[in-house]
């Protein structure tokens, strides 16, 4: 479990597979959602098994959410913003299902 | 007198036509040796588009079309011998292929190519169809409007190549096959009942050889009265994020792995020595796939890279034994993956038997050395 070093005074909400998360305003949405205490960000494609964060640096992929219905999106490079959808990301990303194809 | 170090066969070339040969010249009994070199040669076999074609291939040439099929047909065998051999499914895929036209011009001149080909192989060629852009849309779901029409043949299908690439070799291993990587050949002698592979490494005597060393064969073929005229030709590749299944066939530049990557191909050049990938041609097969299929503008592309096609002056295989020193074989191809099961399952044992069958003698260099007139 990961503890802030100080409380957040600027806060945002989201929401991460329907639950409400709060974190403060500037946070990535890796960290938020570690700070959070959620430990399952995504299921791998070829293994299904949980995944987290690794690299927290935009080079591993391992952060790979869903945020507002674009999926495989790097958390660790997102900022968090008031009112965004998260859900995990659950194995291999579907092509195109919502748009026509 | 210094140890050197002997084998029947000498296969000079560790990549996918090296391997395949090998591990078939093994499973025929020969006591072999691969002679492979560096990890940073150029490998087709690790840039390849993993494709088991037939479609299109052999246009004035039949016998390049027949071979194709029959080594397309004997892909099970390879699959379920590999498998047997090392536990490792190489993912065989072979539900036909559709080639997608984005003009009605293009489309007329597959046609002819296929009906011409089906003429001069009297009919014996791969089956196709021809369909029409709404033929098309009812089979393949999720196409762009700029599709006007499509090739259809169902003899193709595609492989994971890297996961053969590994079966060859640990088949290989399983068989007895004496690998050695970092075994670059710089010169090879001629001597009394065989040869001298010679390299910075020392060098190993073989009673016969087999080059498949790929681009380099063009320079070790003279040195065994071989000869290997090779093209420059350079092919690069896009790779998407692994994705859920959305397209069960294969096509000539659009194929998802069996692990969900979505490969995009496949350009050449025939002007560049440049091993890095060109921004303007990733562009143009992004651009290109997109128009086939819209939803691919969605996907993150992960990795691209380029390869250097073992191409021929006619992108036909040359197969031929040594007519000055008949125990020096050469295999040289562009199709590696396609023509691996004949490779494996024919060629090795006629190398192993000592002579090439009549129905490889159309492979033979020969046909690039005919007097010219003008």
């Amino acid at each position: 479990m990961l503890l802030r070093i100080r409380d957040a005074v600027d806060k945002v909400t989201f929401t991460f597979d329907g639950a409400a998360v709060q974190a403060a305003r500037g946070d990535t949405l890796a960290a938020a959602l570690l700070a959070a205490g959620i430990d399952t960000f995504r299921i791998s494609i070829v293994g299904r098994e949980p995944r987290a964060p690794y690299c927290l640096m935009g080079v591993c992929f391992e952060c790979l959410v869903t945020i507002d219905d674009i999926q495989n999106r790097q958390s660790c490079l997102v900022e968090v913003q008031e009112g965004m959808v998260v859900t995990s990301q659950n194995g291999a990303r579907t092509i195109g299902r919502d748009d026509g194809l | 007198m210094a140890f050197v170090d002997e084998c029947e066969m000498a296969v000079v070339g560790g990549g996918l036509v090296g391997a395949a040969l090998a591990w078939g010249l093994a499973r025929s009994g020969i006591q072999t040796m691969v002679l492979d070199g560096e990890d940073l040669d150029l490998r087709a076999s690790r840039a390849n588009f993993a494709l088991v074609w037939v479609q299109g291939k052999g246009l004035g040439a039949p016998h390049y079309a027949l071979w194709s099929k029959a080594s397309a047909e004997r892909w099970p065998e390879l699959a379920a011998a590999l498998a047997g051999d090392t536990g490792i499914d190489v993912s065989l895929s072979q539900r036909g292929a559709f080639s997608f036209a984005l003009s009605r011009c293009e489309l007329d001149a597959w046609r002819i190519e296929l009906e011409t080909i089906a003429e001069q192989t009297r009919g014996a060629a791969a089956p196709y169809e021809v369909l029409g852009a709404d033929e098309t849309r009812e089979r393949v779901p999720g196409l762009g409007r700029d599709v006007v029409g499509s090739i259809y043949s169902p003899t193709d299908g595609h492989v994971n190549s890297l996961r053969l690439f590994r079966a060859l070799h640990v088949g290989m291993k399983a068989r007895g096959v004496n690998y050695r990587a970092h075994h670059g050949v710089k010169n090879i002698e001629p001597i009394k009942d065989g040869f001298r592979l010679i390299g910075s490494w020392g060098e190993v005597h073989a009673r016969r050889i087999v080059l498949a060393a790929g681009l380099d064969n063009e320079r070790l073929a003279p040195m065994v009265g071989l000869s290997a005229p090779l093209k420059r030709s350079k092919g690069q590749i896009l790779v998407t994020e692994k994705c859920a299944p959305f397209f069960d066939y294969a096509s000539t530049t659009i194929r998802q792995a069996d692990e969900g990557g979505v490969m995009i191909g496949d350009s050449e050049e025939t002007h560049s020595s440049a091993i890095a990938t060109n921004q303007d041609i990733s562009a143009v097969l992004a651009h290109r796939a997109i128009r086939v299929f819209p939803a691919l503008a969605d996907v993150n592309v992960v990795r691209s890279w380029t390869g250097f096609r073992v191409k021929t002056m006619d992108g036909l295989p040359i197969y031929e034994q040594s007519a000055t020193h008949p125990a020096a074989f050469i295999a040289v191809c562009h199709s590696g993956v396609t023509l691996a099961a004949n490779h494996a399952l024919v060629v090795a044992p006629q190398i192993a038997a000592g002579r090439l069958a009549a129905e490889l003698s159309p492979f033979h260099s020969w046909r690039f050395h005919a007097p010219q007139n003008s």
